[in-house]
């Protein structure tokens, strides 16, 4: 801090604060950000030089990117308004697509079922209970046929949230894109296949670390020389933090997972420059509103410098951290739900004010059931009254020179440093996973947290203050249970028309390709998918050869 | 002579890897003086009931919050009542429509959590449901 200013904060905190807070003591003893973070009473400028400017924050659009990956943001494009949606059948799912895109969506976001994402049939006894329930289901191509009914691919981008099974489904898009006409160089969109932060937080693994990080590679490899504008993955730390994580947290197992990905494909043989542009990244959005941004800016930093120092990457695009944001899922209440409403509002400022690429708003009754349209309709909105009306997107990145916001970014950062150095202490990512590190961590924090709402000393509106009686909520969207029975004729339908020698061939090829190491799988699965073999089919192959992957239980 | 310790087995069933839930009750009704076993995710009901039975449990907690609940739920009541070990009381929490409440406890499910529920409350049912067995 400048000594002037330095001298005189001293002063004013013996002449002018001291003695109020004798007369009136603060409300707490120490404040906290929400991811239980101290916050200082008052920021001050520090002590940046100019030099110092130039290298944490620079210019958007320019290493280290603290400030934004484009020159102009929203001032030039706003970000891709994606509602992630899909249940029940691809028909009904196709229907929700279609409104969206007529409410003035900009791009797509598709949800499947558990069964779809874990590698079984509608068929199998272990779909159970779960078929077109959290999502849509696919068994075939010709599910993914009817779902884009009508939506031309060369228009829209669209992001599928499959990790396990993502080469399957990047592999029948690009035949449903084929049959419209539509070549692979033309499709815009992101696959999620993120499987490490899958045995860490979100549970929809298949096959053991060391062939899945294949299929991701196999992805990245066959993109870069086939479908040049696909995000071949997207680095997901929303569900670590939906998981429990803080904030700090979030970003660092992201971006270790990352690394993790990074030197995998170079391990294949894929210059760095080739695959690192289309490396796209998944964040969370929570309440505490300058920490979220600060986050975001944090992450971007750190990327960049991880790109370029440790990787050598020289292309600037593989040193952009690129990202889409969704809010907090679990910061919803299933009490008063309509403040939830407010909650999506705050969080999705965040998320502009952090310069997010694409969002996600969730919608009001979404802890007690899927949301209802209406209720998507109004997320959305949200999103368009932020981008047209609050004003935050005439200038780039307007929170830097915030005190406080520049400092927390600063110790987001160094968090993040920490947690990195850590995790290549114990080998990298997959080491830390196998030995529970990551899980244990994420844990404690969510224990924290909880333990501190049900102690009363994090408040949560309508849970632990405030609270009232109320009505039961009406009118929550319910996936007819009939669903299951319907995909199950449709799928054995499918099986009835397709010629089953071609399938069987289509199959064996691919497994002498799993057999083999350096065979890229891509071009056998997208064979195989336009002769109608199932996802099941395709999935149970690769477990025969690859084997299952079994949870390292932390608790 | 020493009250045995009430044993619980923490459950999810079904394919939904939402394990936050689970794993804090587990932590937490550990911490109040109970045995409590946990599995891990994507549990088929039939392997919940043999460990059940095996790690002679007094309750079974479900978890669940992908919507499977309302053929899970009464299918791990069925398994347990199957292998005569119906005085394993089940009760479960996640993501879960009022209004299939009253039918799942007319299946047996023997009370449903939802989210914003304490520690305290779940205590208080493992207690009153201790006493009357």
């Amino acid at each position: 801090m400048p000594e002037e200013i330095e001298k005189q904060k001293e002063e004013w905190k013996r002449s002018t604060v001291e003695p109020l807070l004798h007369r009136h003591p603060e409300r707490k003893k120490e404040f906290v950000t929400g991811s239980d973070k101290p916050v200082d009473r008052l920021y001050f400028p520090g002590d940046y030089s100019q030099a110092e400017y130039l290298e944490k924050l620079g210019f958007p659009g320019q290493f280290p990117y603290t400030r934004g990956v484009q020159p102009t943001m929203y001032r030039g494009r706003l970000w891709t308004m994606r509602q992630y949606a899909g249940f029940g059948t691809a028909e009904e799912s196709n229907q929700r697509y279609r409104y969206l895109l007529e409410q003035g969506q900009t791009g797509l976001s598709v949800a499947f079922d558990l069964p779809t994402q874990i590698g079984y049939d509608s068929d199998d006894p272990r779909a159970e209970g779960e078929v077109g329930k959290v999502g849509v289901a696919i068994d075939t191509l010709n599910d993914v046929e009817i779902l884009f009914d009508g939506i031309p691919l060369d228009k829209i981008s669209t992001s599928m949230t499959i990790n396990a099974p993502a080469a399957i489904l990047l592999a029948m898009y690009i035949a449903v894109a084929e049959k419209q006409g539509v070549g692979k160089v033309h499709l815009r969109g992101t696959i999620q296949n993120d499987i490490l932060k899958e045995y860490v937080a979100r549970g929809t693994y298949i096959f053991p670390p060391e062939p899945s990080m294949r299929l991701i590679t196999d992805v990245f490899a066959y993109c870069s020389r086939e479908v040049p504008l696909w995000n071949t993955i997207s680095i997901s730390g929303y569900h670590i933090r939906e998981a429990g994580s803080d904030a700090s947290q979030e970003v660092a197992f992201t971006l270790a997972n990352g690394i993790e990905y990074v030197r995998a494909a170079i391990q294949a043989g894929l210059d760095v420059d080739a695959f690192a542009g289309r490396l796209s990244f998944f964040f969370n959005a929570h309440n505490d509103l300058l920490e979220e941004v600060a986050k975001f800016r944090a992450a971007r930093r750190v990327w960049a410098r991880i790109m370029k120092e440790r990787f050598h990457a020289t292309d600037p695009k593989s040193m952009m951290l690129r990202f889409h944001t969704q809010t907090g899922g679990s910061t919803l209440t299933a009490q008063q739900p309509d403040n939830n409403i407010v909650r999506v509002a705050i969080q999705a400022l965040a998320a502009v004010l952090g310069g997010t690429q694409s969002l996600h708003t969730n919608s009001r009754e979404e802890a007690l059931a899927l949301p209802a349209e209406e209720s998507v309709r109004l997320s959305l909105r949200t999103q368009q009254i932020l981008a047209y009306e609050s004003g935050v997107t005439s200038t780039v990145d307007p929170l830097a020179g915030s005190y406080y916001l520049e400092a927390l970014t600063d110790r987001i950062e160094l968090d993040v440093w920490q947690y990195i150095d850590r995790i290549e202490a114990l080998g990298g990512m997959i080491p830390s996973i196998l030995k529970g590190y990551v899980q244990k961590q994420i844990q404690e924090a969510a224990f924290r947290t909880q333990r501190d709402i049900e102690k009363g000393e994090r408040v949560v509106v309508g849970i632990n203050k405030f609270q009232m009686e109320e009505k039961k909520p009406q009118e929550l969207l319910r996936v007819d249970p009939a669903v299951h029975q319907l995909q199950i004729e449709k799928l054995s339908q499918v099986k009835a028309r397709r010629n089953d020698s071609r399938v069987r061939e289509a199959l064996e090829q691919l497994r002498e390709g799993a057999k083999a190491k350096d065979v890229n799988l891509l071009p056998l699965i997208l064979e195989a998918v336009r002769e109608y073999a199932t996802l099941g089919e395709i999935c149970q192959l690769l477990r025969d050869e690859f084997g299952e992957h079994r949870e390292t239980i932390v608790l | 002579m020493a009250v045995k310790k009430i044993r619980i087995l923490i459950a999810k069933p079904g394919l939904d890897g939402h394990d936050r839930g689970a794993k804090f009750i587990a932590r937490a009704l550990r911490d109040e003086g109970y045995e409590v076993i946990y599995t891990g995710i994507r549990q088929t009901p039939e392997a919940i009931v043999q460990t059940a039975i095996q790690e002679d449990v007094d309750f079974v907690g479900l978890s669940l919050l992908s919507g499977a609940h309302n053929e899970l739920f009464p299918r791990v009541v069925d398994l347990l009542a199957a292998s005569g070990a119906e005085d394993i009381v089940v009760f479960g929490g996640g993501i879960i429509p009022e209004e299939d409440i009253p039918s799942l406890k007319a299946k047996g499910v023997a009370a449903i959590f939802g989210p914003g529920t304490t520690t305290k409350q779940i205590v208080e049912f493992l207690e009153s449901a201790r006493e009357r067995s």
